[in-house]
């Protein structure tokens, strides 16, 4: 009797460990390589700390400094912030047209969905050396066509005007990943919905905005905010396709972030810069979730009642 | 019937459309690669080179050692794309079928670590991985993998959240451990999501270029994006070799996504609901 309850609490005991062993390497991995460093550089973000040499104590002093004395930083988050404009909304229209063309039952539409989706794969310096050479003012292939058409392309790469306007071509590229999400999800809205609408007498215009528009706002959520992160935190296409110029027309804050680390060695100041746009990103999401229940619909509190209903 | 023929024209003409700029940039980068010096800085731009110069790959490949950044490449790919199939099976096992003290805390703080920004951590790691000496090897690049990834794990916490319990709950009647229902039971029913993180991974990490650029200053240890990217910067005007180690580059993701086409177009699908 004493050594069965002995053992049953053996067993309850490893019970409760095992579910901890299985996930052990997540926790040491966000112990080692994501919250000790994230505090770590908060802490460094009160520091003026170089490369080389003493780290000194110095409060908020990067942060005024960021706010008050450096009008890059400004510059930066205001080029950003355009690009977000831009990129987002561009990219959310472009990914769900494409979606809409590739659920079209015509021949061969699964060769267009592979040629859509290809760039994606593609890396970022790849990208930017492709397009790079489309771009090109001298020898470049867009500008060509362009003049076919009778129009007098612009210096792309150094006018500061344009340079900004290639990034988000450039960017662009890579819509496929998110044309999938919208194609995934409007392809499993039933059929049904869509013949009883035509009864109703709904057109396609109609059956669009009532039926499929509805049924995908969680998709169209979760393309919002990943595409503001990314849009905020872009810099391999900056680096490498225009390096922030010209005249620093397209020096990003991701690029800001970057320089004040490895190239100007201000570590102290760029914790500060990332941290603030690390916050940033915390309040844009949360803003973009506070708005999504009034347009939002989610299938599965339905899906939940309904189940409540039938009993477990 | 003719109303439908329309649609078609119209239809078709939208898709090649749109065909050409997903494309195109491709077909010009292969014809800029296959041309000569001459041709490449003519004007009008030639579309078809008089004699396609094959050539200029080998020519290309040779004057860098593009040989070994691919084998680091592959390295790095191959050991990460291990790395994370085991830890991620392991985590999201463990997320998904269990029940234990602050689970639901642990996981929205599993969700959350994908919002913040690389920029972050980016100096404290360097830093970290300074200490431990790894920097300018490809340690950097691979360890972290073997810790899981928080949108890996969720796509195959989701996955294994739709199978039911009665499974695991046989096999312990039987006798199997822990461990073992792991291994011999779900591993197997997770073929698909597993191969889908595999192609993600793969993608993901024979592109970084961030990655390479702060964490390696050889040559010898350069990673295809790196060594590309460092070749245009110094040759800027050698277009056809860094138009042909571009293509060449981007040939190990386009194969991987050929092969696996089937398994990201479900898989996405899972991963949102």
């Amino acid at each position: 009797m004493f050594t069965k309850k002995n053992k049953q609490k053996k067993f309850t005991l490893v019970r409760k460990r095992v579910p901890f062993l299985f996930i052990l390497p997540w926790i040491i991995g966000f112990i080692v390589f994501t919250l000790g460093p994230l505090v770590f550089s908060l802490i460094m973000s009160l520091f003026d700390w170089p490369i080389a040499g003493e780290a000194k104590f110095i409060g908020f002093d990067n942060f005024s400094t960021m706010f008050t004395a450096d009008p890059q930083f400004y510059d930066s988050l205001w080029i950003t912030l355009k690009f977000a404009l831009i990129f987002v909304p561009l990219n959310l229209l472009v990914a769900l047209v494409l979606a809409l063309l590739i659920t079209q039952p015509i021949k061969g539409i699964k060769v267009f969905r592979t040629i859509f989706y290809l760039p994606a794969v593609v890396s970022g310096v790849a990208v930017s050396i492709i397009w790079g050479w489309m771009f090109n003012s001298e020898y470049g292939v867009l500008n060509y066509i362009l003049s076919l058409l009778g129009i007098e392309g612009p210096n792309w790469l150094i006018d500061p005007k344009w340079a900004i306007v290639t990034i988000v071509i450039a960017s662009a590229w890579g819509v496929g990943s998110m044309m999938l999400i919208f194609y995934t999800d409007i392809k499993g809205i039933p059929h049904e919905m869509y013949e009883a609408a035509s009864i109703d007498g709904a057109g396609p215009i109609r059956q669009f905005i009532s039926i499929t528009i509805p049924t995908i706002t969680p998709t169209i959520l979760f393309n919002v905010i990943t595409s503001v992160i990314a849009a905020l935190q872009q810099l391999t296409l900056v680096l490498l396709l225009t390096g922030g110029g010209p005249l620093k027309s397209t020096y990003f804050y991701g690029l800001f972030v970057y320089n004040n680390a490895f190239k100007h060695h201000e570590l102290g100041y760029a914790s500060a810069n990332a941290w603030f746009m690390f916050i940033i990103i915390l309040l844009l999401t949360m803003l973009i979730f506070k708005s999504s229940s009034a347009w939002v619909f989610y299938e599965a509190e339905v899906k939940k009642e309904k189940k409540g209903g039938k009993g477990k | 019937m003719k109303l439908t023929r329309k649609y078609k024209f119209i239809m078709y003409s939208i898709l090649v459309l749109f065909s050409l700029y997903f494309l195109f940039p491709f077909i010009w980068a292969l014809i800029t690669a296959l041309k000569t010096e001459g041709e490449v800085f003519s004007f009008p731009p030639k579309f078809i080179p008089d004699v396609p110069l094959f050539s200029n790959f080998m020519d290309a490949w040779n004057s860098q050692p593009f040989g070994i950044y691919f084998k680091n490449s592959m390295i790095v790919t191959v050991l990460t794309t291990i790395g994370q199939l085991i830890s991620c099976s392991l985590v999201a096992y463990g997320f998904a079928r269990y029940d234990f003290k602050y689970k639901n805390f642990l996981f929205i703080l599993l969700l959350s670590t994908m919002m913040i920004p690389w920029d972050v951590t980016m100096i404290p790691l360097y830093m970290e991985f300074n200490l431990f000496g790894w920097i300018n090897t490809l340690k950097p690049l691979i360890i972290p993998a073997f810790f899981g990834s928080a949108y890996n794990i969720f796509l195959l916490r989701q996955f294994l959240m739709n199978i039911p319990k009665d499974l695991e709950n046989a096999a312990r009647i039987d006798g199997a451990n822990e461990f073992q229902i792991f291994y011999k039971i779900f591993l197997p029913i997770m073929k698909a999501p597993l191969t889908l993180i595999a192609v993600l991974n793969i993608i993901l990490v024979w592109n970084d270029y961030l990655g390479p650029l702060i964490y390696l200053n050889d040559q010898s240890k350069y990673t295809m994006a790196l060594g590309l990217a460092s070749f245009q910067g110094v040759h800027e005007l050698q277009i056809i070799p860094i138009m042909a180690m571009t293509l060449v580059m981007i040939i190990p993701p386009v194969i991987v996504f050929a092969f696996a086409q089937k398994y990201i177009v479900e898989g996405i699908s899972g991963s949102i609901k």
